[in-house]
């Protein structure tokens, strides 16, 4: 595949300007009930991606606004051509509503309510044939060379052991660099993995308001598990973590900062809000893998870089996601699910820049088009962070 | 006592541990690389895995643990030049809600 590492790939440019690095038609389940349909219509229909999930109901405030804004951010990122939005009909999260938001920005979308259908089965029916349509229109339209400066990188750690922040964070941290650089977007996310780090964050960034955003959604981060009576060691580092060598949450996110490569701090976002500002942007989301996976994709990233110490098959319906490897022996024990190595790092065989250099060059081939493992094997994880009680 | 080189690393120079980079057997006298390059020889008393660390000067209970040049957490007592330092004697200060008071 010709790719032009000048910061060139091959995309589908969006009616609203942007650029899509895949060409999904979603089938989006407003609420559990009807998330096995949006499966069915998944296998009917080809071209077409889904995810079950347990949101959309009896949700309020701000855990409602959270949720509705994860829906519309996923129906709205760019590697989606068009969305079909299958509602139940009497669930809180209106289909009708996550669909009129979804279309400002020039997107196709249909609407399907079950309970305006008649039922399961025909609304299946009905879901399939318009996704049909869909998925003939976006096959109709062609890749284009774009600019990486069109790009939202969500960067990513999980499973991580002590090589994380020897070798592939810091490499990652370099194209967050590289990215920045030539104009696009780098999300770094994971609240809870930032906790002990803050400080070095707040110190990179662009003004004071940025700086004290920082403390704050660490402090409330903190303040959860303080309030809950618990210590935060019993989810955080993992046993998978602590088996790996990383003793505490501290020098976890010691590691986990590195993702953040050395540019400044531009902005801090909610939890699925798309990016205002270019550069560097962190993300407040949970540690957990699928929850800030998800959060960052409906943030609007096109493509995840995910390092890995343990080992992880992670990937999203909607964006593919770069595995990559802290150590050279697990990339050879799960080389089914890893895409690319840094423990040559560790191994004294290759520099943190060569690593980078060497992700910066995969990201402009899956970016083009190349299948990464956790796209070849479905991994199509899924999961909201819910904030609140349910009613 | 065995007198081989293991890889290691030490981050930052106000750092109490080194990383294994490679599985160390107990009892071996090894040659630390330090961040200014100097070199320091020390005894590891216990097997040390991949990707643990271990002391490189003796650490007081109660006091801060240093890696990358900032604290992970505090000694739950003395430990040793050379001893394993993980979860049996390093303890995370941040997010511990069982600590306050009332819970």
């Amino acid at each position: 595949m010709e790719t032009n590492n000048e910061g060139k790939f091959l995309g589908y440019r969006r009616h609203d300007g942007k650029v899509g690095v895949r060409n999904h038609v979603l089938i989006l389940p407003t609420i559990t009930c009807a998330t096995q349909a949006a499966k069915q219509i998944t296998e009917l229909v080809h071209g077409t991606v889904s995810f079950i999930h347990q949101h959309g109901c009896a949700q309020v405030g701000v855990d409602y606004e959270q949720t509705f804004r994860t829906y519309v951010g996923l129906g709205t990122n760019p590697n989606v051509y068009g969305v079909i939005v299958l509602g139940l009909g009497c669930e809180t999260h209106q289909a009708r509503s996550v669909a009129s938001e979804i279309a400002k920005t020039g997107k196709r979308v249909e609407t399907v309510s079950i309970q305006d259908y008649g039922g399961t089965l025909s609304a299946i029916a009905e879901g399939a044939k318009a996704a049909t349509k869909l998925v003939q229109e976006a096959s109709a339209q062609m890749r284009e060379w774009c600019d990486f400066s069109e790009l939202i990188i969500g960067t990513e750690c999980g499973g991580s052991d002590a090589c994380s922040g020897l070798s592939a964070n810091p490499a990652v941290g370099v194209v967050s660099d590289m990215i920045v650089e030539k104009g696009g977007t780098a999300i770094l996310a994971e609240t809870t993995e930032l906790i002990g780090a803050e400080h070095l964050l707040a110190k990179r960034a662009k003004n004071e308001r940025v700086a004290k955003r920082a403390y704050e959604i660490i402090k409330a981060m903190e303040n959860r598990s303080i309030l809950m009576g618990v210590d935060i060691r019993t989810g955080n580092p993992s046993p998978g973590n602590i088996k790996g060598g990383l003793s505490s949450l501290e020098e976890k996110s010691l590691g986990a900062a590195n993702k953040a490569g050395k540019s400044q701090l531009n902005e801090i976002i909610d939890y699925a809000e798309a990016p205002t500002e270019k550069g560097l942007v962190w993300m407040d989301t949970p540690g957990h893998d699928i929850e800030q996976l998800t959060g960052m994709v409906a943030g609007g990233a096109q493509v995840v870089l995910f390092t890995s110490g343990r080992g992880t098959p992670t990937g999203s319906p909607i964006a593919p996601v770069i595995k990559i490897s802290t150590n050279t022996p697990m990339f050879e024990r799960m080389s089914e699910n890893m895409d690319l190595d840094a423990g040559s790092i560790i191994d004294g065989k290759e520099t943190v820049e060569d690593v980078g250099k060497r992700i910066f060059d995969e990201i402009g081939m899956v970016c083009s088009g190349k299948l990464t493992k956790a796209e070849i094997l479905k991994q199509h994880d899924f999961g909201i962070w819910r904030i609140g009680p349910t009613f | 006592m065995k007198e081989e080189n293991y890889r290691t690393i030490v981050m930052r120079p106000e750092d109490s541990v080194a990383v294994a980079l490679e599985e160390i057997p107990a009892e071996t006298k090894l040659t630390v690389t330090l961040p200014d390059k100097k070199t320091k020889e020390i005894i590891v008393k216990e097997t040390i895995l991949f990707g643990h660390k271990f002391a490189i000067i003796p650490i007081t209970g109660g006091s801060y643990i240093m890696k990358y040049g900032e604290v992970i957490g505090k000694a739950l007592r003395d430990i040793e030049e050379g001893e394993h330092v993980h979860v049996h004697n390093l303890e995370g200060v941040r997010g511990r809600g069982d600590k306050i008071v009332g819970n």
